[in-house]
């Protein structure tokens, strides 16, 4: 038998304490240095982009349209074009991708076919979004007649967000414990009941956050409307949904033609004169802003919501 | 021990339900066996037995609970009287037969309303609307359970800031607010302190000069403070059945005395 090392030599235990407390100090130097490499760039890029554009960043910038002078150029349209898609988006999105997601969950038998969706629903996530654009140009523009409307860039980011929604619907379903179920089923309440007063409300925190985190995805979206013929240069708005003579509510916004905060942004960057440039900056900061307050809003909203819902 | 000194006769007792011939499979794997057993009426009948024996399983054919997921099968019939219908038989809807028996499981599991929605659920699902009327019943439910001294004030409260003891006897009240024919509890304090074990045990017993109760525990010092009739199951079968006190002291199979003195289990 080979001579066994002590285990109990206290000299020995401090050293090895002492390497392995250096081993961890290295690692969190590591990890510091690519943590601020990775905030540092995006400051770097967020500074520059602030010192461009905020002088540009007026009242007019907000309600002027886009014009060939670049100082009285403005984001009027861009910002009301992506507000009026983001509402079709979202229309469409939310309703589909929630009653899927609870589809799949609650009532599909699991055997190969629901497997097989559930792969697909998986790759369509990461299927690139000009792809998107494609089948919406052959589907909405040309075989429906749509026209590069506001609905049509509606229905394309629904499109392209559907999976998000669905996942994100689905994994919050998931995290509801079998035994919540079971009391409800227990108590002697139907399936559909179960989802209605249980399921649905107590997922509906995770649901939330995926739908904005998908739409603060749409927001930026630039190719896929690129494709389907977002106009560049618009000098109206779409029609108002209000009207002030029956029926009183009008829908002709959605068949509009429109341009988005990434269309206006890329269109100026385009341009050599360096006023535009500041312009594109100014625009930026605010698509920037538009993103981070629907994440706060999200976050918010989850703390909000699941402070009540504990297992 | 809860029997009487001269126990009557069981065939003059009452039945309130039967499990005759019951099979039970998982899939193709066979959980239970031929288990002929009756739960006599107002009494408290434990199911003992080590853990994978298959009482939790029998329990949970009473309510059907095993319908809820696929490649579960059941032969033979529990029998529910007086009206002596056969819950396991598929022309009866799971859904009927959870309206009429309770449970409550191994684990509180509240939903994260309200301690008053919580009661109220049942009888919400049962069609009731007056508002007076489900106050009340939540009420005499939470008084039954031996709750609502300690709730009376914050009954909009969430069900989640009660203790694990107040839990239970809430899903407790939860169970008991419809009024159910027959009263399933599983494994009701594994998850509990023995305090809280204690105030609930006390509470099954003093809940059944109301309701019948049959109750899955493993552990025998509970089955026997609780209990009037005792089954101890091994490997999906029914061993032996009788008064609690006679299955604890005057044993008749070999196998239930080892379990019951610790020689196995």
């Amino acid at each position: 038998m080979p001579k066994q090392r002590s285990t109990r030599d206290l000299s020995l235990i401090r050293r090895l304490i002492r390497s392995g407390k250096r081993n961890e100090t290295l690692f969190i130097a590591t990890g510091l240095a690519a943590l601020a490499l990775a905030v540092l760039t995006f400051l770097a890029l967020f500074i520059d982009m602030l010192i461009d554009g905020s002088p540009r960043l007026t009242a007019e910038f907000f309600s002027n349209y886009a014009s060939r002078k670049a100082e009285k150029a403005g984001i009027l349209a861009a910002w009301v074009g992506t507000f009026t898609v983001m509402l079709v988006t979202a229309a469409v999105a939310v309703p589909l991708g929630v009653m899927s997601g609870i589809y799949l969950e609650e009532y599909a038998p699991k055997n190969r076919f629901t497997d097989l969706i559930e792969i697909n629903i998986n790759n369509l996530a990461g299927v690139p979004s000009i792809v998107y654009g494609l089948l919406a140009l052959g589907m909405f523009v040309h075989t429906f007649g749509m026209g590069a409307s506001v609905a049509t860039a509606g229905l394309t980011l629904a499109l392209l967000i559907l999976p998000v929604v669905i996942v994100a619907t689905r994994e919050s379903i998931r995290a509801i414990p079998g035994s919540i179920r079971e009391a409800a089923y227990a108590l002697g309440a139907t399936r559909w009941q179960t989802v209605q007063h249980h399921v649905l409300p107590y997922s509906m925190p995770g649901i939330l956050t995926g739908v904005i985190i998908g739409l603060s995805r749409a927001i930026g979206e630039t190719a896929p409307i690129v494709i389907i013929g977002a106009v560049t240069f618009i000098a109206f708005l779409p029609g108002s949904p209000v009207q002030s003579a029956p029926p009183f509510i009008s829908f002709d916004w959605l068949s509009a033609p429109f341009t988005a905060m990434p269309i206006q942004i890329f269109n100026w960057t385009s341009r050599p004169d360096a006023a535009f440039q500041a312009n594109a900056s100014a625009a930026a900061l605010v698509l920037v802003a538009m993103t981070v307050v629907m994440n706060g809003l999200a976050i918010w909203l989850r703390y909000r919501l699941r402070r009540n819902i504990k297992w | 021990m809860n029997a009487p000194e001269a126990k009557p006769d069981l065939d003059s007792l009452p039945i309130k339900a039967e499990a005759k011939q019951l099979n039970f499979y998982y899939g193709a794997k066979q959980a239970l066996k031929q288990i002929d057993l009756p739960i006599y009426d107002n009494k408290v009948t434990a199911l003992i037995g080590p853990s994978g024996c298959g009482k939790s399983t029998f329990l949970r054919c009473f309510n059907r609970m095993h319908d809820l997921y696929p490649g579960n099968r059941y032969e033979g019939e529990i029998r529910l009287y007086p009206d002596d219908v056969n819950l396991l038989a598929s022309a009866v809807d799971p859904i009927e037969v959870r309206m009429r028996l309770s449970m409550v499981f191994q684990k509180p599991n509240p939903f994260p309303k309200s301690i008053f929605e919580n009661v109220a659920y049942g009888l919400r699902v049962r069609g009731l609307k007056n508002r007076t009327e489900l106050e009340d019943r939540v009420e005499q439910a939470l008084r039954d359970a031996a709750l609502f001294g300690e709730v009376q004030d914050r009954l909009q409260d969430l069900a989640s800031n009660l203790s694990g003891g107040q839990q239970q006897r809430l899903c407790i009240a939860r169970a008991l607010a419809s009024e159910p024919e027959l009263l399933l509890f599983d494994e009701p304090t594994s998850a509990l302190d023995p305090i809280a074990t204690g105030s609930i045990e006390e509470l099954i017993h003093a809940l059944r000069d109301k309701v019948t109760i049959l109750i899955v525990t493993h552990n025998m010092q509970q089955a026997a403070r609780v209990s009037d009739f005792t089954a101890y199951m091994y490997l999906g079968e029914l061993i032996e059945f009788g008064w609690t006190d006679d299955v604890f002291f005057r044993p008749k199979q070999k196998q239930t005395e080892d379990y019951i003195t610790g020689r196995f289990g």
